[in-house]
């Protein structure tokens, strides 16, 4: 048996996902990172994006996750996002919805900073939506 | 004394409503059950989240540039109440305990020359607080058409707050909300959320500093605090969802209690009067026939 750790995701609404996994990869936001067992303590925020989840002798989970951080120790990796939707049950339309909302954004953003946000956000989105 | 009639009448009525007090008390003991499970699965997070940001601000104890959010304005001249109420009523004492415990926590601050503003969701609490603070009551955000609370309902209530920190319209927050213990038991509770009263971790578990942030603390804490009053109020509202189900059952319950009473004693006297009649028209037969 491959070596494992203690893995949850937790959205405001409920625990989504709890035990033991062998890799997740975390989309943080200065870049992707791979987590296994023993990873140096580690906090990191989030970007919109898609959480690859390989549990213990299981196949890979791919969930969507959006705001929220990462904390993860050598025994254990924990998520806390504000909204986790497993990839299955994102639908197209609802990202084109969320890509249009973001690009209403960048539109109406009045500073530049806003501006700069809304803008990251929607390449986020449009990289999501490629592979989708 | 009321006639046949009137008594017959007043039965019947009692009845009728107790069968709808029975009713609404089934509909809250069945609410309460998904309100209770819908506060639980929410604990996680609000948890995790404590856990993330005690072991943040150890770490930022003693820095500069501390968040404004965590370290207040300097300032506690402004006080931003957030009364969270139900949107109906018949539920027993629960929004007026809440209202009260604000209203003293509003006249405290008066008494002390501080400025008030109110901001109640939820329309029961505004109903009760107009009376007195209409002249502080900033607005009212109803959740009247929500069925299910999402978090998101309660993100609108953070960032509504949060655009008016930025502006500086406040110092202080607080929200007042009615904390589930049981059935019976709803206790108002009042918490302050800005700026941020974050659970303080023993010095000998400073796991904190052995992390690697990614970005640094600062930027990773001036991202998560916002989100801490939206789960704050997240978690108030569901508590108080789960307290206004169960103040209603136990409300209903003794209502329908109270009408089986009251159609027990309206029947004694329905059928003592009906003997009364009988014997009456008895009497008046007889002697009737003895006068013959």
């Amino acid at each position: 048996m491959a070596k494992t750790f203690k893995f949850e995701l937790v959205s405001p609404e409920k625990l989504v996902i709890s035990g033991n996994a062998t890799q997740v990869v975390v989309p943080g936001s200065e870049g992707a990172f791979a987590v296994l067992p023993g990873h140096a303590p580690v906090m990191s925020t989030l970007k919109p994006g898609v959480l690859d989840i390989t549990m213990d002798g299981e196949a890979e989970t791919r969930i969507f996750v959006r705001g929220g951080f990462a904390e993860g120790g050598p025994e254990s990796l924990t998520v806390l996002a504000e909204q986790a939707i497993p990839m299955a049950e994102l639908d197209a339309a609802a990202l084109a919805e969320e890509v249009r909302n973001a690009e209403d954004d960048v539109k109406d953003a009045r500073d530049d900073e806003t501006r700069a946000r809304a803008s990251e956000r929607l390449d986020h989105l449009r990289q999501l939506q490629g592979s989708l | 004394m009321p006639s046949l009639k009137d008594l017959r009448n007043r039965i019947a009525s009692v009845t009728a409503t107790q069968k709808i007090t029975k009713a609404m008390q089934m509909v809250a003991a069945a609410k309460l059950r998904r309100a209770q499970a819908h506060a639980e699965s929410a604990r996680p997070y609000a948890e995790r989240m404590d856990v993330v940001l005690a072991n943040l601000s150890a770490a930022m104890r003693g820095r500069e540039g501390a968040p404004r959010l965590m370290v207040g304005t300097g300032d506690d001249k402004v006080h931003l109440l957030i009364v969270c109420t139900a949107e109906r009523g018949l539920c027993g004492g629960f929004n007026s305990s809440i209202v009260r415990l604000a209203r003293d926590h509003a006249n405290r601050l008066i008494a002390q020359g501080k400025q008030v503003k109110i901001l109640c969701v939820g329309k029961k609490g505004q109903d009760q607080l107009k009376r007195l603070f209409s002249r502080y009551i900033l607005d009212t955000i109803s959740l009247r058409e929500v069925k299910r609370l999402a978090f998101s309902d309660a993100r609108n209530i953070g960032d509504r707050v949060l655009a008016m920190f930025d502006a500086g319209e406040f110092d202080v927050a607080t929200v007042f909300f009615s904390r589930f213990k049981s059935v019976i038991a709803q206790i108002p509770t009042a918490q302050q959320v800005i700026p941020a009263n974050v659970p303080e971790i023993e010095a000998g578990e400073g796991a904190g500093s052995a992390y690697e942030y990614e970005p640094d603390e600062a930027d990773i804490l001036a991202d998560l605090l916002p989100r801490n009053i939206s789960v704050q109020i997240f978690r108030a509202l569901l508590e108080n969802a789960a307290s206004e189900q169960g103040a209603r059952m136990s409300a209903m319950d003794s209502a329908t209690r109270n009408a089986g009473e009251m159609i027990d004693k309206l029947t004694l006297s329905y059928n003592r009067q009906r003997q009364a009649q009988i014997t009456k028209e008895l009497i008046e037969i007889i002697s009737g026939a003895e006068a013959l």
